[in-house]
């Protein structure tokens, strides 16, 4: 028992450690840096827009040509899955077209903090 | 300007030949590689992907470039480059079309020139400054979208493509921001990060 809490408490303080790092300023540098050779905020480009991807169920940009995995995910996006998907989006969406990852955790927690913003 | 000058002076002829390199050497690597050869089964599906998004990246620089050299924003040297530099984003283009065909992929499309007139915003161009500030981030971009997929791709002679391709950029990238009187990066290691 006393280890579960333990266990527990340490779980918490990761993510509210983690959530006191994210830094969406820095993942707006970030996002200027690695992801607007594709992307764009408000416009369809290589890649979909990102305005509004926070809630947004994966696939659903109107007027984007997705692949076929993007298309019938399931998935709605908030900051942790965005934070997989950059990881490794062909780990989370087996069959998705991007073949752009970011290594470093903190880099992917501020970039989907900047993502979060973009309401 | 002078540094448009220079670069120019770096001559065209040896932007054609490298890129000429490229087209040929990739169709030849292509075609020498029987495994790769014999159609789209998996890595060289996930290899298609990642080259049509590739050539998505080119198709919208080589309508950036057209957007900028139909603007008259352009002076006639920067204009001479801005041409020579969509000269290179055709080559690539066709070196990628040649390498995804070989695969038994099939090539994404261009798009109209309006279609991209609107995604990157071109209503907002005014001066030669704004054009070249465009090109700029689309080539940087460009740099670190081709130096990011390289750990992606399943067949290592197209992540070296790739990285031929992000040298191309850099090089463009490099003209621009000097043409625009910015600094160079201070730091090592900035391309790519």
């Amino acid at each position: 028992m006393v280890t579960k809490v333990i266990a527990i408490a340490i779980l918490v303080f990761t993510a509210l450690t983690q959530e006191a790092l994210a830094d969406a300023a820095r993942g707006k540098l970030l996002y200027e840096s690695r992801c607007v050779g594709c992307h764009s905020v408000d416009h369809n480009r290589i890649g979909p827009m990102h305005r509004g991807v926070v809630g947004r169920k994966a696939g659903s940009v109107k007027g984007y040509d997705y692949s076929p995995a993007l298309k019938a995910s399931k998935i709605v996006w908030n900051v942790t899955l965005l934070q997989k998907w950059l990881a490794n989006p062909e780990a989370l969406i087996p069959g998705q077209d991007m073949g752009y990852a970011v290594d470093e955790p903190r880099d992917r927690l501020d970039l989907a903090e900047y993502l979060a913003t973009l309401k | 300007m002078k540094s448009i000058v220079i670069g120019e002076a770096l001559s065209r002829r040896n932007f054609l030949a490298t890129t000429a390199t490229l087209s040929a050497g990739t169709v030849a690597l292509l075609a020498g590689n029987s495994a790769l050869a014999q159609g789209m089964a998996g890595n060289a599906a996930a290899d298609v992907g990642i080259l049509n998004v590739a050539l998505g990246l080119e198709h919208e620089a080589i309508n950036a470039y057209q957007l900028g050299a139909a603007s008259g924003l352009l002076q006639k040297p920067v204009l001479d480059i801005a041409v020579g530099f969509q000269s290179h984003h055709k080559a690539h283009r066709d070196a990628l079309i040649a390498t995804i065909q070989k695969l038994g992929g099939k090539p994404v499309e261009e798009k109209k020139l309006d279609d991209y007139a609107k995604a990157l915003n071109a209503s907002a161009l005014k001066s030669q400054s704004d054009v070249l500030d465009l090109a700029a981030r689309l080539e940087l971009g460009a740099t670190n979208a081709y130096l990011g997929v390289i750990p992606s791709f399943k067949d290592t002679a197209l992540a070296k493509v790739a990285a031929r391709l992000a040298a191309d950029e850099t090089m463009h990238w490099t003209v621009l921001t000097n043409a625009l009187g910015r600094p160079l990066p201070a730091a090592a290691l900035t391309f790519g990060a």
